[in-house]
């Protein structure tokens, strides 16, 4: 028997610490290990008896870089629980501040991580000082968008990365609407880079397609990432409490992070903007939909690789939404609502910029946490990004390993893991894989 | 200004150096320092690649190394006895350590652990613990290696990461 190991002991350029372990046998592949290496932090656990006002907060140190996406499931679980129903205005700032996250997020993922494989560049620090080079364009365009990104975070809810001013009810503080003119200019302005953004990866020839279901919320009125139902590839509609018996957890016993398959098919499933794209292309802004008609034919499409076209064409979507919502939006002061606390139990769903973000928050009669349980975007993919490695190297065995290694670093990377994330775990029955 | 005690006669700041050799690395955190690193070359790529070699940097790197660091910054608590000889090593390797961010400076929040009760290390978090490596207590970096900076925060402290980088580009003579 022939065999061979293919070890990646650090993918780089992704959030946090993974490796791949593949063993081959007799020309195929025997065994595959993606390994989520992160030490978990037990966050969940840690909020147990928390006073249910300190736990958003606390939960968005879960992630540093989709920490507002956490910050906003924790904010609609326990508002879920406590049967506040948060205020048009505030419905609008949270809108408006998760276009800026989306845009910030997706564009690091993009030209910092990606970018440089296109390039057939190691990283961003090895792209040509030219300023005519396309790819020092790029970038140059890249810290442009992220910086749109990050000041409309900034001025909404006061910060990139764990933003002190929403809070349970509404916001400590509401923003400044004499901002909002400059940040619809500023938006104007990062349009057609955003637009060159679209079209470089639209024309990146990298193709993995495998037959895969896919998951995403859906708000049939607007492209939509913090309020709908549930849906899949087979056109099931559920709603976000019912997504915690839609799934069953497996426990991978080689990684820090256990994944995720649907609870009655035992099928993989993908989450992310790729399943955004395929199922809510026709409910994008107006906008977005003519100028990047397009690139959007592609879709649906089962390339994993049109996750980063899918995550482009989401950039400006959030362009062009904010900018609606700044140009309309009136300010009116108001006051976060929040009355005595009670016991109850809320769900709250959202899309983070990597897919489904679960929080389930139950909270006793004094107003403190009971239990907690969250399920994030990267535990979902895991299997799914082990079986898509599977499909690529059993089709590739004939390259040599370094090819193997850097194509297998792409195909990960199309999925925009992040292990931060993906070392929570939810105390759901499991299975052993 | 001096340099500090832990300097031998090989490893002093060299005037050779036309740039300062950085490493970037991260432990058991959110990693909202480095991406709070990745905003700010939104404004300094530019100026920071003339004056920096980024040696090691695997959050934007394939190709990294360990050779020969002037300064490592390092965000992140320490979870196992495996983190710590990655971190002990570091130290071996690097002139100068910056622990970055909270958890790195406090341990904290990622040291929450270290209060549970025995009976909340049940279940899945017992299984956990027991499959991998998990060294019973999350220590900050100065409780596994000697730290020379800190820059504060959850995430760091922009201005203070830009001071204290500023002051190891001066010590290194990479600018005046």
């Amino acid at each position: 028997m022939h065999s061979q190991n293919i070890t990646i002991d650090n993918i780089t350029k992704v959030e946090g610490t993974a490796g791949l372990q593949v063993l081959v046998e007799d020309g195929s592949v025997a065994d595959l290990e993606f390994i989520i290496k992160d030490y978990r932090r037990f966050y969940i656990e840690a909020v147990k008896n928390k006073p249910i006002m300190a736990v958003p907060s606390f939960l968005s140190r879960i992630c540093g870089t989709c920490s507002v996406a956490h910050l906003f499931a924790a904010l609609k679980a326990i508002e879920k629980s406590q049967g506040i129903e948060i205020s048009d205005q505030t419905h609008a700032l949270r809108r408006l501040a998760y276009d800026g996250l989306m845009i910030r997020d997706h564009t690091l993922h993009l030209y910092f991580f990606v970018l440089p494989d296109i390039l057939g560049v190691d990283s961003i620090i090895d792209i040509p000082d030219d300023p005519e080079n396309l790819g020092h364009i790029l970038l140059h365009d890249s810290f442009d968008i992220k910086k749109v990104g990050t000041e409309i975070t900034n001025v909404i809810i006061g910060a990139a990365i764990h933003a002190p001013l929403p809070r349970v009810g509404g916001f400590l503080k509401l923003p400044d609407p004499s901002r909002f003119p400059e940040l619809v200019n500023k938006l104007e302005a990062i349009r057609p880079q955003v637009l060159r953004g679209i079209k470089t990866f639209f024309e990146w020839n990298e193709n993995l397609t495998r037959n895969s279901d896919y998951l995403c919320i859906q708000n049939e009125g607007q492209y939509d990432f913090l309020e709908g139902d549930i849906i899949n590839s087979t056109g099931k509609r559920v709603t976000i409490e019912q997504f915690h018996d839609f799934l069953k957890s497996v426990v991978i016993p080689y990684s820090q992070s256990e994944g995720y398959v649907f609870s009655d098919s035992h099928d993989d499933y993908l989450v992310g903007s790729l399943a955004r794209l395929n199922f809510n292309k026709d409910l994008l802004n107006t906008r977005t939909k003519a100028d990047a008609a397009p690139f959007l034919e592609v879709f649906p499409s089962n390339n994993v690789y049109h996750n980063n076209l899918a995550q482009a064409i989401e950039i400006l979507q959030c362009v062009d939404d904010a900018i609606d919502i700044l140009k309309s939006l009136q300010i009116t002061q108001e006051k976060p609502l929040f009355s005595a606390p009670h016991a109850g139990v809320g769900v709250g769903v959202v899309e983070a910029p990597r897919g489904i973000l679960y929080h389930l928050a139950k909270i006793d009669e004094r107003g403190m946490i009971e239990d907690y349980d969250v399920i994030v975007p990267t535990s979902q993919n895991q299997i799914n990004i082990e079986n898509d490695l599977k499909k690529y190297f059993n089709e590739n065995l004939d390259k040599g390993q370094d090819t193997l290694k850097l194509e297998a670093e792409k195909i990960i990377r199309a999925y925009d893991p992040c292990m931060s994330c993906a070392t929570n775990f939810l105390k759901m029955d499991w299975i052993e894989k | 200004m001096e340099p500090p005690a832990q300097f031998t006669s090989t490893n002093q700041p060299s005037a050779t150096h036309s740039k300062l050799i950085v490493g970037w690395f991260s432990f058991t955190c959110s990693e909202d320092s480095t991406i709070l690193f990745t905003e700010l070359l939104n404004d300094h790529f530019d100026e920071w690649k003339k004056l920096v070699e980024f040696r090691y940097l695997k959050a934007l790197k394939t190709r990294n190394s360990l050779e020969g660091l002037d300064v490592a910054f390092i965000e992140g608590a320490i979870s196992s006895e495996k983190q710590a000889a990655e971190v002990k090593k570091i130290r071996d390797n690097a002139k100068y350590i910056v622990a970055v961010g909270a958890c790195a400076c406090t341990g904290m929040p990622s040291a929450s652990r270290n209060d549970f009760t025995s009976e909340e290390v049940t279940g899945k978090i017992a299984w956990y613990m027991s499959r991998f490596d998990y060294s019973q207590k999350v220590r900050k970096l100065e409780d596994v290696i000697k730290v020379d900076d800190k820059v504060e925060g959850c995430p760091m402290n922009a201005t203070t990461f830009i001071e204290v980088l500023g002051k190891y580009l001066k010590l290194f003579n990479i600018v005046t």
